[in-house]
């Protein structure tokens, strides 16, 4: 059922160059904030991905906001300028319909208003109305699609999508399309399993966490899909910050000043999910972006507060590693003065 | 003198020590002081090893062709470079039969190119046995314009395609046989840092 929030128009928007992303009220509130306490570590943070809390990003399994239209025309000029961001290896075809029937029939289910899903047999008709697409196809049949079947439907879904074969008990990231990464790299990345591609990642690995996350991660079963939060920061609402693009965006890294830091950075959060699918039995893996601009965090007095604590604390590693160290003291110093040192409630979610 | 690599991340390979298989079939690629741990393997191997052994050889900077064909395996052959080696590497990996053992020694571009080859001919990377003997030299790709920078001793390095000046990371992807390259001074193109002969 259609609840207010989704009645918003969606926004037009640019993710580069003038920038013109912003957040209406509501977006801010029903975001995933990462932190459930005032400190910060990596840990086996999964939970299953169901029965989400109305009002919030969790409330569907696939989640569609006020930024859908405007990220997908940002997925589609990255795509034109670098198709090496869509790669599927060529055992990963099924993985692709499976992916394809999954998006589809979690967005014609949560969202109606907005998409169908009819399918007679093998003749599926799917219609997208708000980016405008009319389509029928042959299930199974790449030649019916304008795009291959990973590459169609992620097109038309927010957020990266990687795409695991499980083989010797182990992942291997053999499909994906990247687009709004933070700073890896899905064409060096592809055909690596779940310890190497993870192997920049600092202390995670001494500490355990991969290893006991790829064990929870093997025993995700189709009936129920997992979810974790993960977050960095960037500067501007660039969704794009490729390795390969790096020597472009690098520089902004040293622009955040004083003035500038409450509409100019960004808490970058990904909502990441994890699915079995059912005719490859592969594990898709979405990774959703949410950015909350420091100015955004101010209006959840509880959220100022925590990131303000959580960026005090955070080990240096992890600081380093994300690409904070330019701006992590002005950010600390503009989210000082929102913090009462009173106690915060359990939980990530607003008071 | 076999490998003194560092232990690093988890993307970075790792090699062994060459030991006879029991295999019906011995498919053996070298180069330069790679030469010297085929030796050692044939040392140790049975009388029936090498009359059922193929063995590639480069010989680079360091030449041991001459004792490695007095061997006298079933088949010895020998070029001037590994890009010139490859297609008959291919070819070799395509119609090898089920069952042959195949053994890697030498530069770590040399077990990156042929285990990338073999891959391509879909071989099971985890079944080749590796050997690290000689230079440290790396294959770096630019993360940036994806061209690929060979023989790379220095951090950071100038990608000899696009002009970048790069970091050279451990991260490493068999696929590309080749480590990741990236923009060290993207933040302030004016700060240059020194180059270092590290990679040697
Ligand atoms: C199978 C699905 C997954 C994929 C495809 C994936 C992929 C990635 C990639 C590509 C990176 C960036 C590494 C780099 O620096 O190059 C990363 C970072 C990371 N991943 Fe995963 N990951 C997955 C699941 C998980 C799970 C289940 C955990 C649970 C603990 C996890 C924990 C982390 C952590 C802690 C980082 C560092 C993030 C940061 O500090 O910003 N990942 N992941």
């Amino acid at each position: 059922m259609a609840t207010p929030a989704r009645e918003l128009p969606f926004r037009d928007e640019t993710f580069r160059d003038d920038f013109t992303f912003k957040n209406s009220p509501q977006t801010v509130l029903r975001a995933p904030f990462p932190f459930d306490k005032d400190s910060y570590m990596y840990a086996v943070n999964m939970e299953l991905h169901k029965d989400g809390r109305a009002g919030t990003a969790f409330e569907e399994p696939i989640d569609v906001d006020e930024h859908y239209v405007s990220e997908m025309r940002d997925r589609a000029l990255v795509l034109d300028e670098d198709p090496l961001r869509c790669q599927s290896l060529p055992h990963m075809t099924l993985a692709g319909w499976d992916t394809l029937e999954l998006l589809m029939s979690c967005k014609a289910a949560s969202y109606p208003e907005w998409f169908s899903l009819e399918r007679d047999g093998d003749r599926w008709h799917w219609i997208n109305r708000p980016l405008g697409i009319d389509d029928t196809f042959t299930f199974g049949d790449e030649t019916t699609l304008p795009y291959g079947p990973l590459e169609y439907i992620t097109r038309q879904a927010q957020g990266d999508f990687c795409v695991l074969d499980e083989r010797a008990g182990n992942l291997w990231m053999d499909a994906g399309i990247v687009t709004t990464q933070a700073d890896w790299s899905l064409d060096f990345d592809i055909g690596m399993n779940f310890f190497e591609w993870h192997a920049p990642v600092p202390l995670a690995h001494e500490r355990g966490v991969f290893t006991r996350a790829l064990k929870y991660l093997l025993s995700v079963q189709q009936a129920n899909p997992a979810r974790r939060l993960n977050w960095t920061m960037t500067v501007n609402p660039r969704l794009d910050t490729s390795p390969e693009n790096y020597h472009k965006w690098g520089p902004e890294n040293t622009h955040i000043t004083p003035e500038n830091v409450a509409d100019k950075l960004f808490l970058r959060i990904e909502l990441q999910s994890f699915w079995r699918l059912p005719r490859s039995n592969a594990l898709l893996f979405p990774i959703r972006c949410y950015f909350l601009s420091m100015r955004d965090l101010t209006t959840v007095p509880k959220w100022a507060t925590r990131m303000h604590r959580v960026l005090k604390t955070l080990p240096p590693e992890i600081a380093s590693y994300k690409g904070l160290d330019h701006y992590r003291e002005i950010a600390i110093d503009y989210l000082a003065a929102f913090d009462d040192g009173q106690e915060t409630t359990a939980g990530p979610f607003p008071d | 003198m076999s490998s003194a690599i560092e232990p690093s991340i988890k993307s970075r390979p790792v090699y062994g020590t060459l030991k006879p298989a029991t295999a019906p079939a011995h498919l053996i690629i070298a180069d330069a002081d790679g030469g010297k741990a085929v030796l050692d393997l044939a040392t140790a191997a049975p009388t029936s090893f090498l009359p059922n052994a193929e063995i590639c050889y480069i010989p680079g900077k360091a030449d041991h062709s001459v004792t490695l064909e007095a061997l006298g395996a079933a088949r010895f052959y020998t070029g001037p470079s590994i890009a010139a080696m490859l297609p008959r590497l291919k070819r070799t990996f395509e119609r090898m039969h089920m069952g042959t053992q195949i053994y890697l020694a030498g530069s770590e571009s040399l077990i990156g190119l042929a285990m990338k080859t073999a891959m391509e001919a879909n071989i099971d990377f985890e079944a080749i046995q590796t050997e690290h003997r000689g230079s440290l030299a790396r294959r770096v790709q630019c993360v940036h314009c994806k061209g690929i920078t060979e023989g790379v001793t220095t951090q950071p390095v100038t990608c000899a395609h696009c002009g970048l000046l790069l970091l050279v990371r451990d991260h490493y992807s068999r696929r590309y046989a080749a480590f990741q390259g990236v923009n060290i001074n993207a933040e302030d193109p004016s700060d240059i840092p020194p180059k270092e002969e590290v990679f040697t």
